[in-house]
């Protein structure tokens, strides 16, 4: 009778089906580095029997966590360590304040608006050797960091003036998420991806509403901020994938997870209608020449080595694979697939000086894999290990669409895409 | 005086006689806390189960229980507890439950069903009927530890693992005991004016040896240990008292129980749990949380309580739950003889306090008993507060303050090795397992886990004990000993996790299995055949 009433033992977060091993532990690059975080094991499944018989047992340490879920892809039982590790962060700091250094980083778009107006004299100043002394010693950013630079025109901005009239023309239609980084930073990232998409045959939207991803307000501990942007963007992503039909496309690995993945996880907010409907761009296009619905026709004179770095997130969605063979099929293209390391900026985990130090400790193996590769370039999906890869290693590093869309012979593959071709 | 038996009773029994001047030897057969001390629900009972049923029950525990809360701090968790009437059972014994918790002075507010919920959010929602008494939580092993310190801090001498062979007596007075020295198989004889008989159920066997008779009517009770905690408070069937109605928060775990058989004496040694006692628990189990249906089962594991026939009833129809203090000069003619048994380990204090009235009556000592005031060692005040223990200590740290009280001062807390982690589930450190070892009466892993809590989270030694032993090995300098010590406590681990082996605890099982056996050939370079079994 027992084994028929116990047929699973499965309570929140299912970490009873730890059994223990310690593989997680192995994998953390945080335990790898310092003695000061207990390593996934305990700080999660252990620690929770801990933190249910009296909150109060929960431990600091687990601020050092970076939320890369290395762990949770290496658990044999399927445990959501990461996640049990995070909620357990939500659940000791709900309802504090967060500092101003952290709010500030948090809000990736609020600072990136105020940024883009007075670009040149934020960029500046920014990289101003004072600036960073204050930003060190006042706001606890350290001053070893180097903000990413803001771009004058906004990414929607520019897609409104330029883009947006030509879309409907197209036979297919996606919507893009394209998040902080290309809305205020790095526009053309953005306008690589239309590019690309277009020369597919597909026109690219912008969604109704698009707010920040969140998910450095997750990190950063403004939970009540993470919960009612997510529900604007899920709302807005399902208009587009249930009324418009249109897959959502996103070139963050990070906000792509965090759109999946997290909201449900950490946030409470049900998106199991539309999650399917949310894909990285690599992983749509991949899909389309895999099924031989598109051709990708490249320049003959493109000529590259390159490096792919695996995002943490990326691995814990396991869609690097797509990145990766979508850079193959490049022919002038050299793609030395790095092992996956982290490289310890973990978003804005690195930026803060208290981890600084740390930060730098986990990334420098990643940082010998690249320097051993001999690369020109490094791609990768996530912006922040390119910021943390640019300032570590000196090279440039490029997101995979950016890469596609320099290699791609635009007018050979719109020929090649066109109906009745 | 000597004591024989080094369970709570013995150990309160001892601390008393300490205290109040007296030269005392306790001695244990086994490790302390072994028999029904260590084998019970860890529940500090507010009377209320006994309420209806034994007014005098009730209302000495409610009385200890008042009094533990003041001198066992670290040992006890202010938990409260729940009665639940469920839809199947009569809500009139709610009143009826109510007038008696009152007539024995226990607080026993009825509260809502919602609130009930509220307050306790993993009882059965289809509750009708809710009592909340001040039950609570309370550990057996610490409690025991802290009362044996205390005792040896007043001069007193204690012995684990010496048994008692026979009494010696000349002319009808009892003027010590033989022991056999089961670590060295040596014998020894002690002598003393008096010996308490505080051996439990076993305390029959111990009379005997003086050619007395008391007829002891052993109760076995199986229970069943969750990985987790499911719930914070106590939970309390509100009917009768019957199979699997008590289910307790204990440390990390909780704990489910009991069924109540009556067995024969011979068999009080058999602790196995049978297949019959875990679905019984289980089944009756999910009707006070039905997250136990899903919620992993760690270990079973039974024990006996020593009920005692009422002395005028040489039948042994008429059974007390009570207190029984037997001068055996009165009542066989013997001298210098005494039985301390009956109780519950909720009244081990008191019973520890009758016990040594009667000893100082034969001895002449006028001094007064103390052991309801004075703080065990580690409830002393000057413990950290809440707000400090997150701010300035480790989660190691803070689990050992929360085990040893004030005592876990004196844990070694200065460099990285002292606060690694030894046991992860229970936040064991290296710097507490040094403690244990110097300090609290350690020979084995299994000792070591009754002062600690090693070995007791959901990989059930997995980790730690190997880590365990070889700090063992190196304090003592005997790696062979530890490498048979770590097989034998591994060995001890799974015979609690074999009546519930499926799931996940099967598989934490053979991973352990297959680590230690197949992995290190443990089963290889240790052969426990023929071992004398540590439990």
């Amino acid at each position: 009778m027992a084994d028929s009433m116990q047929l699973c033992n499965l309570s929140e977060n299912n970490f009873e089906q730890c059994t223990k091993c310690s593989i997680c532990t192995t994998v953390c690059p945080v335990a790898a580095v310092t003695t000061d975080y207990p390593g996934p094991k305990q700080a999660g499944p252990d620690g929770e029997r801990y933190r249910m018989k009296d909150p109060a047992y929960f431990d600091k340490a687990l601020k050092l966590c970076l939320n890369c879920k290395r762990c949770e892809v290496a658990c044999p039982s399927g445990v959501h360590i990461a996640d049990i590790i995070q909620r357990a962060r939500m659940k000791a700091t709900m309802g504090h304040r967060a500092s101003l250094r952290d709010t500030m980083l948090a809000n990736t778009d609020l600072l990136g608006t105020v940024a883009n107006l007075v670009a040149p004299v934020a960029n500046a100043a920014l990289g101003l050797k004072p600036t960073k002394l204050v930003m060190h010693s006042v706001m606890a950013i350290d001053k070893n960091r180097t903000f990413p630079a803001y771009s004058r025109q906004k990414f929607t901005t520019w897609f409104k003036r330029h883009a947006a009239k030509a879309q409907d023309a197209y036979p297919n239609h996606v919507s893009y998420f394209h998040g902080c980084y290309v809305n205020y930073n790095f526009p053309k990232l953005g306008q690589d991806l239309v590019k690309l998409m277009n020369a597919m045959g597909y026109g690219v939207h912008l969604l109704e509403k698009e707010q920040c991803c969140g998910v450095a307000l997750i990190a950063n501990g403004l939970y009540k901020q993470a919960m009612r942007q997510a529900r604007v963007n899920t709302a807005s992503i399902r208009q587009a994938v249930g009324t418009k039909g249109h897959t959502v496309l996103t070139t963050s690995s990070s906000c792509t997870f965090n759109l999946r993945d997290e909201y449900p996880a950490m946030l409470e907010i049900e998106n199991s209608d539309i999650r399917d409907g949310i894909s990285l761009a690599t992983r749509f296009i991949y899909n389309l020449v895999d099924e031989e619905k598109v051709k990708l026709i490249f320049k003959q004179d493109y000529k590259r080595r390159i490096a792919y770095h695996t995002a943490c997130h990326m691995q814990r969605m396991g869609w690097q694979l797509y990145s990766i063979e979508l850079l193959r099929m490049i022919p002038g293209l050299d793609l030395q697939v790095l092992e996956q390391e982290c490289c310890g900026i973990s978003g804005t985990y690195g930026f803060k000086k208290e981890n600084y130090e740390r930060s730098q400790a986990i990334g420098s193996i990643l940082f010998k894999h690249i320097e051993n590769a001999r690369v020109e370039a490094v791609a990768t999906d996530c912006e922040t290990c390119k910021w943390q890869i640019e300032m570590s290693t000196g090279l440039p590093v490029e997101n995979p669409i950016s890469i596609l869309a320099d290699a791609l012979d635009v007018e050979a593959t719109r020929r090649a895409n066109s109906a009745g071709d | 005086m000597i004591i024989v038996g080094g369970g709570a009773t013995g150990a309160g029994t001892a601390r008393d006689c300490a205290l109040r001047g007296l030269s005392v030897l306790l001695v244990e057969r086994n490790d302390y806390s072994t028999g029904a001390t260590g084998r019970n629900h860890g529940l500090m009972h507010s009377g209320a189960r006994y309420a209806v049923t034994d007014g005098e029950s009730a209302s000495e525990c409610i009385s200890e229980n008042m009094i533990l809360r003041r001198i066992a701090r670290h040992c006890v968790e202010e938990t409260d507890g729940l009665f639940i009437t469920l839809p199947e059972d009569d809500l009139q014994y709610q009143q009826t439950f109510v007038e008696a918790c009152q007539r024995a002075g226990i607080r026993a507010d009825v509260i809502d069903p919602a609130e009930a919920r509220r307050i306790e959010p993993a009882v059965n929602p289809d509750l009708i009927g809710a009592v909340r008494v001040p039950d609570a939580s309370i550990d057996p092993f610490r409690l025991t530890v802290a009362n044996l310190l205390d005792a040896r801090l007043h001069g007193a001498e204690t012995l684990n693992y010496h048994e008692v062979e026979g009494l010696i007596i000349n002319q009808q007075r009892v003027e010590g005991v033989k022991l056999l020295n089961k670590q060295d198989g040596s014998h020894v004889e002690v002598r003393g004016r008096v010996v308490v008989n505080a051996a439990g159920i076993w305390g029959q066997r111990i009379a005997q040896q003086a050619g007395v008779n008391i007829s002891m009517f052993p109760a076995r009770g199986a229970l069943l240990i969750f990985g987790h905690r499911v719930n914070n408070m106590v939970i309390n069937r509100c009917r009768r008292p019957a199979n699997a109605d008590i289910l307790v928060p204990d440390d990390t775990v909780c704990v489910i129980g009991t069924t109540s058989d009556r067995i024969p004496i011979e068999t009080v040694d058999d602790m196995r749990v049978t297949r019959e006692e875990v679905d019984v628990l289980l089944k009756e189990g999910i009707k006070i949380a039905p997250s136990l249906a899903t919620t992993r089962i760690i270990r079973a594991y039974a024990g006996v309580r020593p009920l005692v026939a009422s002395d005028d009833d040489p039948s042994g129809r008429s059974i007390s739950r009570g207190i029984v203090c037997l001068d055996h000069a009165k009542r066989d003619g013997l001298e210098g003889f005494i039985t301390i048994t009956g109780g519950k380990m909720m009244t081990y204090r008191l019973m520890g306090e009758i016990a040594t009235n009667a000893v100082c009556a034969k001895l002449g000592n006028t001094a007064p008993c103390v052991t309801a005031n004075q703080p065990l060692p580690g409830s002393e005040e000057g413990a950290p507060s809440q707000s400090d223990m997150t701010k300035r200590y480790s989660f190691g740290q803070r689990a050992a303050i929360g085990r040893h009280g004030s005592l876990a001062a004196r844990i070694e807390k200065d460099n990285d090795i002292d606060n690694a982690l030894v046991c992860e589930c229970e936040g064991v450190t290296v710097g507490e397992i040094k403690y244990a070892v110097h300090q609290l009466h350690v020979h084995n892993l299994v000792n070591l886990r009754r002062r600690t809590r090693v070995g007791m989270g959901t990989c059930q030694g997995k980790l730690c004990s190997c880590r365990a032993a070889s700090l063992m090995g190196e304090f003592r300098h005997d790696v062979k000993g530890a490498q048979e010590d770590l097989a034998a406590f591994l060995d001890e681990r799974w015979k609690g996790m074999r009546p519930v082996a499926w799931g996940d605890t099967l598989r934490e099982a053979q991973l352990t299995a297959a680590i230690y056996e197949g992995l290190c050939g443990l089963d290889k370079a240790v052969n426990l055949q023929g071992k004398e079994d540590v439990q």
